[in-house]
């Protein structure tokens, strides 16, 4: 004990006169940034014309479009991810699956708020799941995947409504099946190939099946779309 | 320094073998907790109140309560706090699945399957599923019943899974709450040996509510009698389920409160299903048969409850 104290006094005591430029060479700079960076250096986008910052946000979104569309294992949607995309389709799917105006006595179709709300609310609400289950992804990422894996739903529902304008007939009614289950499929798939990696194995199928659940009730909503000037009921034939 | 012989690990001889040379003596077996206290009880001859050892899940709580004591608490506005409840994994919920729809004679399902962690997640998500559920196989018994009337113009009737979330979150959450005050207050009167959290409470009943799913499924096809052994069947199993695991609860204390508390809990399970299948499904006949029908039903599961 004793030797250790005597041992450490020379190595405190000459801390007050060790002089650095003595005995190991220093060099650089030591530069205190003031203000702002020049503009020679950084290209600052508030400087750049609208045009320009519209097209790389949309060119930005049209990338992770590809991305779901041919999933495969890339960090690119969790990396950067942005709402413009979820919120652009969300928009369009609410705004197409809108239930015919209220003369009918009875309540019709969705409205577009409550599309709306079930979309984000059920956004919010898988990607709370998936953290208080212990995922590692961020509250951001997993909104900004299950928004953007619900392009092929709506790719659905315009393929649907373009469908339902030959008819709605049982012939109409099998197509609008197909082409919705296979959509349907197409997202959950999507979905799961980024969201599976952020658990551990013992709980994927619990993160996995609120997804399914989520674009099961979406893909309900598309497929019993009946618009609203139709005359008469659906006559699905003997 | 300390002498080193003290430091010696002795061998402790097993808890049967302590207990013949000194029959009173206290033991404490750690060890595999689903053999060794069984054994020391059936040794010690406390047999009459043996299968209520099982119900009451005593066989393995020393397991239990130790394991309650490790998890760390945080406070309730943390993530952390929401976190533990979530601590499951795939087996374990499918297990509680399994479980809430099979009932066994001898088996507590809170003290089987919940084990002091009770998960909010099969209650919620259950719930969820079953909402759905209920709202699309009304929609699509309503259209198979309607097809073929030239005047009906298929509406999805958006409007009722509102109405289904509420009816179904309500009782999930506050048949639980009503339950467990009621509990906690027959508690404070008569010294009762099993109580339950409230989180134990909601998820049990969470989890007894999984059998109306495919009860909902089945409820698709349009004939009466179909859909009402449908309704029995399921509301035997999960009301069974819900009777095993508040039995020990109330049976302590007064006879007719104890019976009344039971009824009670099977008269609203039968009323929610009934409820249901009456307001999201259109009967292929008038509704006042189907009314006059519901009373009879619930009358007889109660009677039924008696006579076990």
């Amino acid at each position: 004990m004793a030797e250790a104290d005597e041992a450490s006094k020379p190595l405190f005591a000459g801390l007050s006169d060790v002089s650095i430029s003595e005995d190991i060479p220093v060099e650089g700079e030591i530069t205190v940034p003031v203000g702002s960076p020049s503009h020679d250096d950084e290209y600052s986008t508030l400087d750049e014309p609208v045009k320009e910052t519209i097209l790389r946000d949309l060119k930005a979104v049209g990338k992770k479009f590809g991305h779901v569309m041919y999933p495969k294992k890339s960090t690119t949607l969790l990396r950067d991810w942005d709402l413009w995309g979820p919120l652009l389709l969300c928009v369009t799917l609410a705004l197409m699956l809108q239930g015919g105006s209220a003369d009918s006595k009875e309540d019709g179709g969705p409205q577009f708020a409550e599309v709306f709300v079930i979309i984000w609310f059920g956004s919010v609400i898988i990607t709370l799941n998936s953290k208080l289950l212990g995922g590692t992804i961020s509250f951001f990422q997993s909104l900004c995947v299950l928004g953007y894996c619900i392009l092929p739903l709506t790719v659905a529902m315009i393929v649907c409504r373009l469908v339902l304008l030959g008819g709605t007939g049982t012939a109409s009614f099998i197509v609008r099946f197909i082409v919705v289950v296979a959509s349907f499929g197409w997202s959950t798939f999507a979905s799961t190939a980024f969201l599976a990696d952020s658990q551990s194995p013992n709980r994927k199928a619990l993160v996995v099946y609120p997804v399914f659940l989520f674009y099961f009730v979406i893909s309900w909503m598309i497929l019993t779309f009946s618009p609203s000037h139709s005359d008469g009921a659906t006559d699905t034939g003997p | 320094m300390a002498a080193v012989d003290g430091l010696q690990f002795q061998e402790f001889d097993d808890a049967e073998n302590l207990l013949v040379a000194n029959r009173d003596a206290t033991t404490i077996s750690i060890g595999d907790p689903n053999e060794k206290p069984t054994n020391q009880r059936r040794s010690l001859g406390n047999s009459p109140r043996e299968e209520d050892d099982d119900l009451l899940g005593n066989a393995d709580s020393d397991k239990t309560e130790l394991l309650a004591g490790q998890r760390k608490s945080a406070a309730f506005w943390t993530f952390e706090y929401y976190q533990k409840f979530f601590d499951v994994d795939t087996y374990q919920v499918l297990d509680r699945i399994k479980g809430s729809v099979l009932p066994l004679p001898g088996k507590n399902f809170v003290r089987l399957y919940i084990r002091s962690n009770p998960d909010l997640y099969g209650p919620f998500w259950i719930c969820a599923t079953l909402v759905f559920a209920i709202a699309i196989s009304g929609n699509i018994s309503n259209f198979l019943v309607h097809l073929g009337q030239p005047q009906y113009h298929y509406m999805p009737e958006f409007r009722k899974v509102t109405i289904a979330a509420t009816a179904i979150y309500s009782y999930a959450w506050l048949v639980p709450l009503a339950l467990w005050g009621f509990l906690m207050w027959r508690n404070s009167k008569v010294m009762n040996i099993v109580s339950y959290s409230f989180l134990e409470i909601v998820c049990v009943y969470g989890y007894s509510l999984f059998i109306y799913i495919p009860a909902a499924i089945l409820w698709i096809i349009p004939i009466e009698w179909v859909r009402w052994i449908t309704i029995l069947v399921a509301m035997c199993l999960s009301g069974s389920v819900l009777v095993i695991t508040f039995w020990p609860a109330v049976r302590d204390d007064h006879r007719k409160i104890a019976i009344a508390t039971i009824s009670a809990i099977i008269i609203l399970h039968a009323l929610l299903a009934v409820g249901c299948k009456a307001y999201f499904f259109d009967a292929p006949q008038i509704e006042v048969p189907g009314l006059s029908g519901s009373i009879a039903s619930g009358n007889g599961t109660v009677t039924a409850v008696k006579t076990h």
